[in-house]
């Protein structure tokens, strides 16, 4: 009988054990315990969210691929397709954060160049306790140290992202990497094995010791003892990488119609990558292990099934084009072995010297995980209440206030931490970091993509339905200010212990926010992750729901930037502003108060707001554009003047009878932009602005050197500079 | 007139130098694999940014032992122009063809960020299309682009004019403020005896379109293309 010790090291549960046992019609061996650990874990199977993920659209005329592959694919309609997602490496980072960043970078970037695809772009979104929190402090140097040190090598720009901090995530941080990358539409390769005694080679570095239980690591809660596991993080090899990649793609351009399938091998390596591969094409694998390159010696089948070694892919390919595929690898200074052949009979084959170690069929390994479903707290417990404005002084000195704001470690610019990054390689990055979405170009094309990630914690740990919704808005709204229409999402789902019934309450809420805003704007969920156990002790992180969405503009020459340019334009405001402040920046940093609810949603007059944007854009009519979020109209003002060095002269914003001043300079009503446009342009705009039943307001004028907003803010563009950004040579 | 690109394990830029100099300014390119020795008739060569090797030892260490570089000191030493870029310069030290060490950034940070430089020198191959004092906007991306070298070099590359390009301000004034990594005396680009080898930290190829924001960085390529043809190339 297996020890509840054995069972805790490869994360099973006790009834687990038992279906595993039934399922095989005995007791386990040691080996196939640790397969079916990590191929149950949470990370793997998604037991505990899969149902709870079936509400997420996930179709639309231009997804080529969606979930369940490496990475999801959207087709640009001009024989290029864009291929990406989003992956979390948190408990890796939090135990080793320059490593577990840096192999979370390597990880997203091998799943999107095993579709056949050329990574354009990097985002990171980070989490931490606040700066003045030592370790906090430490973990964000080395993350970003970490980011940097994996994309800078590897040649891939890391173009945008988003960093906030609170206390909640001070021992445990988030760490979700977003990939896109770029391929022929007729060149796609997925993640697939079968034809009978095909080849399956082993690409790129050979196998050592490292990561043992990654997966099964990432699906448990973090604790002293998981403290101690850094040999349970992997060392990255950006180098072995890049030259991954230049392999792959010269087999890809010469021997496309050889490749049966390509899968990387992340969490739970040899195992998962074969035995996932196998399901898909419907076929079995047999795995000789004494045929794959070792770092070590004597290494265990069970080691080598389990290690995590970074930099290595799974390729089959058409038997008789191994030698001419491998010569490719070899000339890149990789390993390329044959260590295995496609059988057709369902099973997953292990081997040793010949010898058989163990089979186990696909369908138990993949398909078998009895799913979880937990209790989940009532919606009461976890929707903040409203608060109560009339008990919050009204803001006295807005100059003052807006300063604080813009000094704020989450609201300042984050330039000092992506000057650390290489964001121009491939010089594509047409507008870089720093403004809504990154904006690329598709030099083939002529086409542009906009990137964006973000996700407000807060917002969701007030109302996690809102704040998901919220999630979405933002996105796109980031995507629709560069004049570009939305497309597709890859959401990194992060959450605490699911076990806990408010963990699981907020879990089902996100999703369904999340659900409910994509339907509202079309455009599917074509890949994801999901990440559990985010807490330390009993408290678990905020619900951070992380959207990465991905937006087409037919014209890259037609991206717009959020910086002001010409003297003398016009800035409006479209949208409407409430008397909203719950989980504002303002709140929290003015009033050090996390509370409240969050902005409401009207996704109606979201999406009017969106197609009213893009309109004008298409129009050629919109000089600059910025959506408002964090920090309210105010912040949003002066990171377009900051941007630009232009100034804003608005000699009075008009508010509706009963709207606070605070509100209105600082409150974060959704489905707001700031634009600017040519005077001559006026009557167009308010009669297409009418046509979709959005209001505009006449904010002021682009002029001079100083933000002026009637008698409240009168300050030079240097001294918002200054203080948004202490490290700029103003 | 053919220009070579030299592809190391590891090099990033190669792709973005030949979009700038084929697509761009229309020339034909070819890229050179570093274990080859034969430089296929090109009568200018570029070693473009990256991390040939990983940058494992110490950025360039190891690629200055593929073959190609003996061909490339051949070539240079028969007068061919040859312009190392990022870590191309950082190569172009450690085989020998200029002076001095790149160190790490002061900041001990990676720095990705736009520079202005200062052209100092107008009569070289790589700036006959711009005027001496003129400021130029491209951007850097290293990690280690912290020029050192000692004393009498320094003086010997001063006095010989050999140095090229500066980091300075907007306006053009060379001030510690305007030094993105610590080099000494500024230092971003310098140039052989002969003229015709040029190292610089600041990558050209990223500023040559109005869409990415300059086109400074043609410049240099022009001027050496310029060069080439008043060669008879």
């Amino acid at each position: 009988m297996v020890s509840d010790k054995d069972l805790k090291e490869v994360a099973l549960t006790r009834a687990e054990y038992q279906k595993i046992h039934e399922l095989l019609g005995r007791e386990p061996t040691k080996l196939e315990l640790g397969i079916f650990g990590v191929l149950w874990s949470e990370h793997c199977s998604y037991k505990s969210s899969k149902p709870l993920l079936r509400v997420l659209p996930t179709e639309s005329n231009k997804v080529v691929i969606g979930i369940g592959e490496n990475a999801g694919v959207i087709d640009l309609g001009t024989g290029y397709c864009i291929v990406f997602k989003i992956e979390s490496h948190n408990h890796p980072s939090a135990v080793e954060p320059y490593q577990g960043a840096a192999t979370g970078v390597g990880g997203i970037l091998r799943d999107v160049m095993s579709m056949g695809a050329r990574p354009i772009a990097i985002l990171d979104s980070l989490r931490f306790g606040p700066t003045s929190h030592a370790r906090s402090q430490y973990l964000f140097d080395q993350v970003v140290a970490g980011v940097g040190g994996y994309g800078n090598p590897f040649g891939c720009p890391t173009v945008g992202g988003e960093i906030y901090f609170e206390d909640c995530y001070k021992e445990n941080p988030l760490v979700n990497v977003t990939c896109v990358g770029i391929a022929k539409t007729d060149r796609i390769i997925r993640g697939k094995a079968y034809g009978q005694d095909n080849p399956v080679l082993l690409v790129g570095a050979s196998t050592g010791r490292d990561g043992l239980h990654g997966a099964s690591f990432a699906s448990v809660e973090l604790d002293q003892e998981q403290q101690a596991r850094r040999p349970a993080v992997q060392i990255a090899d950006p180098f072995m990488e890049k030259c991954l990649l230049e392999a792959l793609s010269e087999v890809i351009d010469l021997h496309y119609n050889d490749i049966i399938g390509v899968q990387d091998l992340g969490a739970a390596g040899l195992t998962s990558s074969c035995a996932e591969m196998a399901h898909r094409g419907g076929s079995g694998i047999e795995i000789e292990v004494t045929k794959v390159p070792q770092r070590d010696v004597g290494m265990t089948p069970y080691e080598i099934m389990l290690s995590e070694s970074q930099e290595r892919m799974l390729l089959v390919v058409r038997r008789g084009s191994e030698s001419q595929i491998c010569e490719h690898f070899n000339k890149w200074g990789l390993h390329c072995s044959e260590i295995g052949k496609v059988t057709d009979d369902g099973y997953l084959t292990i081997k040793e010297y010949g010898r058989l170690v163990t089979r186990l069929r696909l369908d138990d390994l993949l398909d078998s995980v009895p799913i979880r479903s937990y209790e989940a707290a009532p919606k009461t417990e976890v929707v903040a209440h409203d608060i109560e404005l009339a008990k919050i002084e009204d803001v006295e000195e807005a100059s003052d206030a807006l300063l604080t704001l813009l000094r704020s470690d989450d609201l300042r610019s984050k330039r000092y931490v992506f000057r650390r990054y290489d964001h121009q390689v491939g010089i594509n990055t047409v507008i870089k970091p720093g403004g809504d979405a990154a904006v690329l170009r598709i030099k083939e094309t002529g086409q542009g993509i906009a990137v964006t990630t973000d996700g407000n914690g807060r917002y969701c740990f007030l109302d996690p339905y809102v704040g998901a919704q919220i999630a979405v808005c933002e996105a796109f709204r980031n995507i629709v200010a560069t004049g570009s229409v939305p497309i597709g999402v890859t959401d990194c789902l992060n959450f605490g212990n699911p076990e806990n019934p408010k963990v699981y309450a907020q879990m089902q809420l996100v999703i369904a926010g999340i659900a409910e805003a994509l339907r509202w704007f079309q455009v599917p969920v074509v890949s994801g992750n999901v990440s559990l156990y985010n807490d330390t002790g009993d408290r678990p992180i905020f619900p951070t729901p992380v959207i990465g969405a991905v937006g087409l503009l037919d014209d890259v020459t037609k991206a717009i930037g959020i910086g002001f340019i010409e003297e003398d334009s016009y800035v409006f405001m479209c949208g409407e502003t409430r008397n909203e402040l719950g989980g504002s920046a303002y709140l929290k940093y003015i009033h050090g108060l996390i509370a409240g609810r969050p902005p409401s949603v009207d996704l109606i007059e979201e999406r009017a707001a969106h197609k009213f944007i893009l309109d004008l854009a298409s129009r050629g009519l919109l000089l600059s554009c910025h959506d408002i979020s964090d920090g309210g109209l105010l912040v949003a003002l002066a990171e377009c003047c900051i941007t630009s060095g232009l100034g804003v002269w608005c000699p009075e914003v008009h508010a509706y009878p009963g709207l606070r001043k605070d509100a209105l300079y600082f409150g974060e009503s959704q489905g707001r932009f700031i634009f600017t446009c040519r005077p001559r342009s006026v009557p167009t705009v308010q009669s297409v602005a009418n046509s979709y039943h959005v209001n505009i307001t006449l904010l002021g004028m682009v002029r001079g050197d100083r933000m002026v907003i009637g008698d409240d803010v009168n300050l030079s563009i240097k001294e918002i500079a200054k203080a948004y950004d202490p490290t700029l040579n103003v | 007139m053919k220009t070579g690109i030299v592809v190391f394990p590891g090099t990033w830029s190669d792709r973005d130098v030949a979009w700038v100099i084929q697509d761009v300014l229309g020339h034909p390119v070819e890229y050179l694999w570093h274990k080859d020795t034969n430089l296929k008739g090109c009568d200018f060569v570029v070693l473009p940014g990256g991390f040939s090797f990983g940058d494992y030892l110490r950025p360039g260490a190891i690629a200055r032992l593929s073959p190609i570089i003996e061909s490339i000191v051949e070539f240079a030493d028969k007068g061919g122009i040859v312009l190392g870029i990022c870590n191309g310069f950082q190569i172009l030290l450690e085989c020998g063809l200029l002076p001095g060490a790149l160190l790490p950034n002061a900041s001990l940070e990676y720095r990705c960020q736009d520079v202005f430089l200062l052209v100092e020198q107008d009569r070289t191959a790589f700036t006959c299309q711009c005027k001496r004092g003129q400021v130029l906007r491209i951007p850097i991306s290293h990690g280690e682009g912290n020029y050192y070298a000692d004393p009498d070099t320094f003086n010997q590359l001063e006095r010989s004019k050999r140095i090229v390009f500066r980091y300075c301000t907007s306006e053009g004034e060379v001030k510690p403020e305007a030094n993105p990594n610590g080099s000494l005396s500024n230092i971003a680009g310098i140039i052989n005896e002969a003229g015709n080898v040029l190292g610089m930290m600041p990558h050209p190829e990223r500023c040559g379109e109005e869409i990415l924001g300059s086109t400074d960085g043609l410049y240099i390529f022009r001027s050496v293309l310029e060069t080439l043809k008043a060669n008879g190339k």
